[in-house]
């Protein structure tokens, strides 16, 4: 049983170790500086992927919509085993939420074959969680979201949810449908070299607004559900007491801390 | 008058506290905007749920059948289809949980209704209804507006408001509305729950715990960690990415989607502090946290914060703990 699925995926920055700076609009951060790399989940989602492929055979198609850099995260995916790229890019697409970016990923995929959909279950910049059921929801397909596990039979998928607490749930699927996959559904592979070199012959194909068939109000913040206004750095709950001076120093403080709570 | 809606989530019998929180927050909303709140659950066999949900709402709609006994995204969507169409809310509350995420994007698009997700404040401002919520793992903040329209709909992240009771039980009526579901779902099935694996060590139990994270970098650092521990008579616990690389067992995962904890020592250590992680270990007696990035989300839950590599750290730190025991003994 072959299967064809498509992967989006996501260029998204590095943040989880770099300071973060309000850009001079109020609305983004500063971009300079940081590294940007496929998004985290995503790449759990192009994982599975191409592990099914190479279980029962088929292809993996790679899409993102995003500007020219993201085309680093698509020959990534090339390299770790995807057979197509295709980048949706238009200025117009600045400002785009879940839903509009849902409503551009749709209007591809609508003619595209596929078996399955996957998808990554957030992203690690805007957190949405929503790209992938809004997208099932345009496609009239079935979904999953928080998936930590992929099973087929009979033509149907068979697949495990993360509900909260270490609990799980098991739900059959009809197919086509889109999967949202959670980490560590598996161990994403190293890329090989000569992955590499394959992927950078490969062909990205690249299409805009027009390509599309959507208009600019259908895009961007007019077709979108959320209108950023500004953003902050949070506010602190509770701040911590910082224990400064060298390793030494600090270790004594934190030894003092505990043995006056009769904690050594 | 308008209502707010609060989809009322329950597992296995039980309401879960998301619940009581979106409640809390619909009462002050609902104040605002001179609305209504109430709670809509659906299940099977669920009146004694409506009763208590009774006292928090000024009203409950009850929706009974035997496809909606296990929560089914599709079997949901139906059914507050029908209800949202009916009663026309302001605003449908759903939590931004495993629940909520599965079902509230698909729900929108198909009543063409405006949806923020993962929200940690909601508020109507004027004549706008505006959002809270974060991005970059918690390290930004962003207020935004959503598109101006009848009917909102949000989902709301665990533990962001806290659950209060209204001063005097609001006794709200119930209604029970018969079932929309014609037929069978047919395109999802619930099958069943899976129960993780049992595990060996308990760190719900711990009164020390040593939980790592991602700064960690390697498998091979986990033994010096793991010895800190056991010096302090604790286990080591961890932050997802660790589970997810395989290099922990699952039950040793802090978190939303691990366990909760309470020990009378929390040190994280490489942790940035993903809310999910925070909400597993923020009720610990004392949390002492090591991590390189200042800016680090998880020095606004902790008690003391030491700005360094934890790989400088924790060694001096082990040698002071056995210089200690060794004067002790």
């Amino acid at each position: 049983m072959p299967l064809d699925i498509i992967v989006c995926v996501k260029h998204v920055p590095e943040t989880a170790e770099a300071e973060l700076k309000i850009d001079a609009t109020g609305k983004g951060i500063e971009k300079a500086g940081l590294v940007f790399d496929i998004n985290e989940w995503d790449d759990y989602a192009l994982e599975e992927a191409v592990r099914i492929k190479e279980k029962f055979g088929g292809t993996v198609t790679a899409i993102t919509v995003g500007p020219e850099d993201s085309e680093s995260t698509l020959r990534k995916c090339l390299a770790r085993g995807a057979d197509k790229a295709i980048r949706l890019t238009d200025p117009k697409f600045a400002g785009s939420d879940a839903y509009a970016t849902a409503k551009i990923l749709y209007n591809v995929i609508k003619n595209l074959h596929f078996d399955l959909i996957l998808t990554g279950a957030q992203a690690g910049d805007d957190g949405s969680a929503a790209v992938g059921p809004v997208l099932a929801e345009l496609l009239g397909i079935p979904h999953a979201t928080m998936v930590k596990k992929i099973e087929f039979s009979n033509g149907k998928a068979i697949v495990n949810r993360e509900l909260e607490g270490g609990l799980e749930e098991r739900l059959e699927v009809k197919l086509p449908a889109l999967f949202a996959v959670q980490t560590g559904i598996n161990e994403p592979r190293y890329v090989s070299i000569m992955g590499i070199r394959k992927a950078m012959q490969k062909e990205v194909k690249v299409m805009g607004l027009a390509d599309i068939g959507l208009s600019e109000n259908d895009v961007g913040e007019a077709g979108s559900w959320l209108r950023i206004e500004r953003l902050y750095i949070p506010p602190v709950e509770k701040q911590a007491e910082f224990l400064k001076g060298s390793p030494d120093e600090i270790a004594t403080k934190i030894v003092e801390i505990l043995k006056s709570r009769g904690l050594i | 008058m308008t209502e707010i809606f609060v989809l009322a989530e329950h597992r296995q019998g039980q309401l879960r506290d998301i619940t009581f929180e979106m409640l809390t927050k619909a009462r002050e909303l609902a104040e605002k905007t001179n609305a209504e709140p109430v709670a809509v659950i659906l299940g099977k066999n669920v009146g004694e749920h409506a009763k208590n949900l009774a006292e928090h709402a000024k009203k409950v709609l009850l929706v009974e059948d035997e496809k909606l006994e296990n929560f089914n995204s599709e079997a949901y969507q139906k059914v507050l289809s029908h209800l949202i169409k009916e009663h026309k809310p302001l605003l449908t509350i759903t939590g931004h949980t495993s629940y909520g995420v599965e079902l509230a994007p698909r729900l929108a698009v198909a009543l063409n209704i405006p949806l923020a997700t993962d929200c940690i404040e909601l508020a109507f401002e004027g004549d706008a209804f505006t959002v809270t919520r974060q991005m970059y793992g918690g390290k930004v903040n962003v207020k935004a507006m959503l598109r101006k329209a009848e009917s909102y709909m949000v989902t709301v992240r665990q533990a962001a408001f806290q659950a209060q009771k209204p001063p005097t039980p609001l006794n709200g009526q119930i209604v029970e509305v018969p079932s929309p579901l014609t037929e069978e779902i047919t395109t999802k099935r619930f099958l069943e729950y899976v129960l993780p694996p049992p595990g060996g060590v308990d760190i719900t139990a711990a009164e020390v715990l040593v939980g790592i994270g991602r700064g960690i970098k390697d498998q091979g650092n986990i033994p010096m960690v793991e010895e800190l521990a056991k010096m302090l008579g604790g286990v080591l616990a961890c932050s997802r990415p660790i589970v997810d690389k395989g290099w922990l067992p699952s039950d040793r995962q802090v978190g939303t989607s691990g366990k909760t904890v309470k020990p009378k020592l929390y040190i994280a250590l490489g942790i940035s502090g993903a809310f999910q992680h925070v909400l597993g270990m923020k009720n610990s007696d004392l949390i002492i946290a090591v991590n390189k990035d200042p800016k680090a989300p998880i020095f606004s839950f902790s008690d003391y914060g030491v700005v360094e590599d934890l790989f400088k750290v924790v060694p001096v730190l082990k040698n002071k703990i056995s210089e200690l025991k060794a004067q002790k003994a």
